[in-house]
C-alpha cells in the first residue's frame, strides 16, 4: 500500500446525486456498508470501476463516486469483462439483481464466474422484479401471486448459491441488508479475493415484496434460521447455540447438541475445500425443513484469473518473438515487387 | 513410345483466363484454388478469387450440397471481378460437373476425373445419363483423366495408404493446370513444405502429384497448346495476395498501431467472420486481446468495456449476430465509445446462406437500433480495400466518439486480389488524446468540431464519473429526463454524426462525369460494376459510376452527383436497400437492379440491365 495514499472517507465515495430509491429500501444499506468499506481498502479513488445493468441495484454507480457504468440489461458481467481484461490493474465491481444477473443475464454471469473473471459481484436478491413494478423474479418462490402471476409462479427458481458453486467460482459468500457489521465483514472478504467474488445480498424490497426474508432478518427468528459460517469454526447455530450441521452419509443432517452428541461431531467450516461439492451441499441445506439458512462466506479458493493469464499468454509471445513489427508483418509470406 | 516424338506443341498468348476448380467439399478445391491464385499473383498477373463453398463442413461424399468450388480469373490486364464464364473447368466427380457446367464457355477446357463417373457416382448426383456418353458436352473440349488412377501410380513408392493417396489427386489437377498455364510449380512447393513440416512424406505425396499432373500434359497428344498470360502492369510497389478478412485484421492492427491504443476484439465464432478473430488471435507479439465471448452480445458488450478503459476496441460477426448486439450498439451510441463493429454479411434472413454472399443488411446497419440512433457506417469495395476502411473506421470511432460500423461481405472477406503494401508514410496518423485535465472536466463537454466528448481512461485521478444508457444531460452527462433536453440531445448525437461529413471527400463519378446514366453502387458490387461500366462506355454509351464507401454520413455532394444524369441504377444484392435511401434523400427515381442468388453479380447482368434502361 502506498504511503502517499490519501486517507479516504465515506464521505469521497458519496456523489452529488440524489439517490432515488424507495424509502425504506434494502439498498440504502447496501450503499451505505459498500461506502464505508471502500474507503478501508487502500485504493485510490480512481482505481475502482462499478458497472451495472438494469434494474433498481443496477442505480447502484450513479451514487458512488468512482468510475461508473451503467450498462444495459444483464450485461454488466461481459462489460466489466471488457473491463478488466483492458486494465486488469483496476478494482472492477458489478451491482446487479436476480433479475439482471440470473434471468436476461444468466449467461454473462456463469461465464464470468467459470473464467475467473477478477470482479467483484454484488447481487442484490430481493426475489422480484422492482423497477418493472412487481413481477416474479427467477428467484421468487414456487407460487408466487405477482403481477405477472395472479395465480401464482409456476417457476421453479435458481439457487443463487448453487449456480454461482456449479459455474465453479472461486469465492461464493451470502449477506442480508440489514445485518451491517456483517455484510462489511464480508465484503471486506471479497474484496479481498483475487479473482471472481460472487456475494449474494439478500435484500428487502418493501415496497413489491415486503418481509421477503422476515425469517431471517426478524430477532426473534434470526438465531435459529440463519447459520453464520466461520472458517475453521464447527457449524453451529440457535438462540443458545446448541444446534449444530454433521453429514450423515451424502447429506446434512440438524442434530441438537447433548445427549452424547458434542461439537466435535459437527462439521468444520472450511471455505477453502477444493471440492466444490462441500460448498454445494451448504448451499443447499436452506431448502429443507429444520434448516437454516448459510450466510458467510461457503467457498473462497485460490485459481488463475483470466486476465492476468490472458496477459501472461502476451508476455510470452512477446518473450518469444520480441514485440510485433509491424512493416514486417504486412509484408509476410509470398511478396512481389513490380517495378 | 511417346516420349520419342514429342507432341507438336503450340503455346498461345492470352489477355486473361478464368479458371473454376471444383469437387466434393473433401476433395481439396479451395487448397487448389488458392495454391494456382497465389502463384498467379507472385507471377504478376492480377486476380480476382471467388470460393464457393457449403455451410457444411462434409455433406455426404459425391451428392451436390457437397460441391464447393474456387473460381479465379488472372488476367494482363486490371481484374475486377472473377469472371462471369470459365475457360477452364476442373470437375472432380459429377455433382461438381452438374453444378458448374452450365458457367463453362462454348469450347473451353473441362477436365473431368472419370474415375468417379461410375453409376453409383451418377446417381448421388442425381444423374441418370453419363454426361461422358451423352454427347451433353459436346460443345466443350473434354479431357476424361483418370485422376484417382494416375495419382495411385505416381504415389506407389510412398507407401500411404490409398485414402491418403487420393487426398493427393487435387495436386494432379493442379500440375495439368500449372502446364497448361505454363506456370512454375516453386511456390506450391514452398508452400507444402511450410505446410507438411511435421509430415514430409506429405509434402513430397502432393508435390508428387503435382509432378505427375504436369507431366501428363507433357506426354499426352491430346493438350495441343498452352497459354501464356503475360504480367499486368500494376502500379509500381510490392505485393501480396490478400483477403477481405485477413485485410481488415491487418488494418485493425495497423490502427492500433498508429494510435498507440492497445487493440482488444471481442467476438464470438460465426461464419464468414472467424477469420478475422483467428487472424487477430495470432498476433500477441502486437499486444492485441482476443475474447471469445460467451454470446454476441457479450462480445459487442466486452468490446464497449474495453472501449471504456481505453483500448481501441472491435467487434468481428455476421447478420444474425448484428442483430443480436443491436442493442449494446445503441449503449455505445448513447455513452459515445469508440467501438468498431464488422459485419460480415450473409444471405438470410435468419440463419440463412451462411457461406453465401449478400448485402442485405444495410438497412439493419443504418436504422437497426431502438429510436433515434444514427452511427458511422462504411464499406470496403475490395478485398485490399478492407485494411483502409479497417484504418478510416478506427479513425472517426476515436476522433468522434461513436461506434462505427463496417459493412463487409463473404464475397470480400474470402475473396483475394494482388493488394499493394503501404510504406509507413502512406499510412494515415492516428493522434488520439485522451482528457486528463481536471479543470473544467465534465463527461459530455463537446469538442466544439468534432462534437466528441472526452475520452478519459479509467484510472485518472480526479476525472471519475459516471456514464450509463439513460438519458443525460448535456455537459455534465447526469441522468435527466427532461422533454427538451431530450430533443436536444438526440439532434446532438444526430448531428455529431452527421459532422463525420468532414472527413469524406466528396464523389466522382468513374467514366463519364455526367450523361445518360449514372450506376450508384456500394461494397462488393464495385468490380462487376466497374468491368460492366468499361464494356458499356466502349459500346458509346455516356455512363458514370459513384461507389459509395460511406453510407452514412452520405459524401456531401451525391445528390448534385445523382442529378448529372438521365436515369440512375443502384445494383445491390438485396431487394433495394441503397435504393430506398437514394430515393428518401434525394427524391430521385432511381432504378434497382436487385440480385440475391448468394452469388456477387456477373458483369453481364449489369450491362443487360444499363442496355434494358437506356432502350
Amino acid at each position: 500500500m502506498s504511503a502517499t495514499l490519501p486517507v479516504l472517507t465515506r464521505k469521497d465515495f458519496q456523489t452529488d446525486q440524489e439517490v432515488r430509491w424507495c424509502p425504506g429500501c434494502g439498498d440504502y444499506a447496501i450503499l451505505a456498508a459498500v461506502q464505508s468499506v471502500f474507503p478501508e481498502l487502500g485504493v485510490p479513488r480512481e482505481r475502482f470501476v462499478v458497472v451495472s445493468g438494469i434494474g433498481c441495484s443496477s442505480r447502484f454507480p450513479y451514487y458512488m463516486n468512482t468510475y461508473g457504468f451503467h450498462t444495459i440489461h444483464g450485461r454488466a458481467p461481459a462489460v466489466a469483462t471488457g473491463v478488466k481484461m483492458a486494465r486488469p490493474d483496476l478494482e472492477v465491481w458489478v451491482a446487479t439483481g436476480d433479475g439482471d444477473a440470473l434471468s436476461i443475464g444468466g449467461n454473462h454471469t456463469i461465464h464470468m464466474l467459470r473464467r475467473n473473471v477478477g470482479v467483484k459481484v454484488l447481487l442484490f436478491n430481493n426475489r422480484i422484479y422492482g423497477l418493472t413494478k412487481g413481477q416474479y423474479s427467477p428467484t421468487s418462490e414456487r407460487g408466487k401471486k405477482a403481477k405477472s402471476t395472479p395465480f401464482g409462479s409456476v417457476d421453479q427458481p435458481f439457487n443463487v448459491l448453487s449456480l454461482a458453486i456449479g459455474a465453479e467460482a472461486t469465492f461464493v459468500a451470502r449477506s442480508v441488508d440489514v445485518f451491517q457489521p456483517h455484510l462489511k465483514a464480508t465484503l471486506r472478504k471479497a474484496a479481498a479475493h483475487k479473482g471472481a467474488a460472487f456475494l449474494e445480498i439478500l435484500q428487502n424490497c418493501n415496497i413489491f415484496n415486503d418481509g421477503a426474508w422476515e425469517i431471517l432478518t426478524e430477532k426473534e427468528l434470526r438465531e435459529d434460521h440463519v447459520i453464520g459460517l466461520e472458517h475453521g469454526q464447527p457449524l453451529l447455530f440457535g438462540k443458545d447455540k446448541d444446534k449444530g450441521i454433521r453429514m450423515n452419509g451424502l447429506n446434512l443432517e440438524v442434530v441438537k447438541l447433548g445427549d452424547g452428541t458434542t461439537e466435535k461431531d459437527l462439521i468444520v467450516h472450511d471455505e477453502k475445500h477444493p471440492n466444490p461439492a462441500y460448498a454445494f451441499l451448504l448451499s443447499r441445506m436452506e431448502a429443507q425443513p429444520g434448516f437454516p439458512t448459510p450466510i458467510g462466506v461457503l467457498r473462497a479458493v485460490e485459481a488463475p484469473r483470466y486476465e492476468d493469464d490472458a496477459r501472461a499468454q502476451v508476455d510470452a509471445v512477446i518473450a518469444k518473438r520480441g514485440r510485433g513489427d509491424l512493416e514486417k508483418l504486412l509484408r509476410t509470406g509470398d511478396v512481389w515487387e513490380v517495378k | 513410345m511417346a516420349t520419342m516424338e514429342a507432341p507438336l506443341r503450340r503455346r498461345e498468348t492470352l489477355d486473361e483466363a478464368v479458371i473454376r476448380f471444383c469437387g466434393d467439399s473433401g476433395d481439396g478445391m479451395q487448397i487448389t484454388g488458392s495454391q494456382f491464385t497465389n502463384t498467379a499473383a507472385l507471377f504478376g498477373n492480377d486476380i480476382s478469387t471467388f470460393p464457393d463453398f457449403p455451410a457444411e463442413i462434409r455433406a455426404p461424399a459425391g451428392t451436390l450440397p457437397g460441391v464447393s468450388g474456387f473460381q479465379i480469373h488472372f488476367s494482363t490486364k486490371d481484374v475486377y471481378t472473377p469472371g462471369d464464364a470459365v475457360d477452364v473447368l476442373v470437375a472432380m466427380n459429377p455433382a461438381a460437373l452438374k453444378m458448374n457446367v452450365a458457367d463453362l464457355k462454348t469450347g473451353g477446357i473441362l477436365i473431368v476425373n472419370v474415375d468417379n463417373f461410375k453409376d453409383t457416382d451418377l446417381r448421388k448426383a442425381q444423374i441418370v445419363q453419363n454426361p461422358l456418353e451423352d454427347h451433353s458436352l459436346d460443345g466443350y473440349r473434354v479431357f476424361g483423366v483418370e485422376l484417382t488412377k494416375l495419382t495411385r501410380a505416381a504415389l506407389k513408392e510412398l507407401g500411404l495408404d490409398a485414402k491418403a493417396m487420393d487426398r493427393c489427386k487435387n495436386f494432379f489437377a493442379l500440375g495439368m493446370c500449372y502446364w497448361l498455364y505454363n506456370r512454375s510449380m516453386n511456390a506450391t512447393h514452398r508452400w507444402l513444405d511450410d505446410k507438411f513440416k511435421a509430415k514430409p512424406v506429405l509434402a513430397e505425396a502432393n508435390k508428387l502429384a503435382m509432378k505427375a499432373g504436369y507431366s501428363y500434359c507433357e506426354a499426352t497428344e491430346a493438350f495441343q497448346v498452352s497459354y501464356d498470360i503475360p504480367p499486368a502492369r500494376l502500379s509500381p510497389g510490392t505485393y501480396r495476395n490478400i483477403s477481405g478478412n485477413t485485410a481488415l485484421a491487418l488494418g485493425f492492427l495497423t490502427a492500433s498501431a498508429r494510435s498507440g491504443l492497445p487493440l482488444f476484439q471481442g467476438s464470438y465464432p460465426i461464419t464468414p467472420a472467424s477469420d478475422i478473430l483467428h487472424e487477430l488471435s495470432m498476433y500477441k507479439d502486437f499486444g492485441v486481446t482476443t475474447f471469445q465471448a460467451e454470446d454476441e452480445i457479450a462480445a459487442m458488450t466486452s468490446a464497449i468495456g474495453a472501449a471504456y478503459a481505453g483500448s481501441l476496441a472491435i467487434t468481428t460477426t455476421s447478420g444474425p449476430g448484428m442483430a443480436l448486439k443491436m442493442e449494446a450498439i445503441g449503449l455505445a451510441v448513447m455513452v459515445e465509445l469508440p467501438v468498431v463493429i464488422c459485419d460480415i454479411q450473409r444471405g438470410g434472413p435468419s440463419t440463412g446462406l451462411p457461406t453465401k454472399t449478400e448485402q442485405a443488411d444495410l438497412l439493419q446497419a443504418l436504422f437497426g437500433r431502438n429510436s433515434e440512433a444514427p452511427l458511422p457506417v462504411l464499406a470496403p469495395q475490395t478485398p485490399g480495400d478492407c485494411f483502409w476502411i479497417a484504418l478510416e473506421a478506427a479513425c472517426i470511432a476515436t476522433k468522434y466518439m461513436v461506434p462505427v460500423i463496417v459493412l463487409s461481405d463473404g464475397y470480400l472477406a474470402n475473396g483475394a486480389e494482388p493488394w499493394r503494401i503501404p510504406a509507413s508514410a502512406e499510412l494515415p496518423a492516428m493522434p488520439v488524446k485522451f482528457r486528463t485535465d481536471r479543470q473544467g472536466f465534465m463527461p459530455y463537454l463537446r469538442d466544439a468540431e468534432t462534437l466528441a466528448r472526452p475520452w478519459v481512461k479509467l484510472g485518472t485521478p480526479g476525472l471519475e464519473h459516471r456514464i450509463g444508457g439513460l438519458e443525460k444531460q448535456e455537459g455534465t452527462g447526469n441522468v435527466n429526463y427532461e422533454a427538451l433536453n431530450h430533443e436536444h440531445m438526440v439532434r446532438l448525437r444526430a448531428a455529431k454524426v452527421q459532422a463525420v461529413v468532414a472527413e469524406i471527400p466528396d464523389v466522382e463519378a468513374a467514366g463519364d462525369a455526367e450523361g445518360d446514366l449514372l450506376l450508384v453502387g456500394w461494397g462488393s458490387t464495385y468490380g462487376a460494376i466497374t468491368a460492366a461500366l468499361r464494356t458499356v462506355r466502349e459500346r458509346g454509351h455516356r455512363v458514370g459510376h459513384v461507389h459509395l464507401r460511406h453510407l452514412n454520413p452520405l459524401p456531401r455532394n451525391l445528390g448534385e452527383v445523382l442529378k448529372r444524369y438521365r436515369k440512375v441504377v443502384v445494383p445491390e444484392m438485396n431487394l433495394g436497400q441503397l435504393l430506398m435511401v437514394l430515393r428518401a434523400k434525394f427524391l430521385v427515381d432511381a432504378i434497382g437492379l436487385n440480385k440475391v442468388q448468394g452469388k456477387p453479380f456477373k458483369q453481364q447482368e449489369i450491362e443487360a440491365k444499363i442496355e434494358e434502361v437506356l432502350q
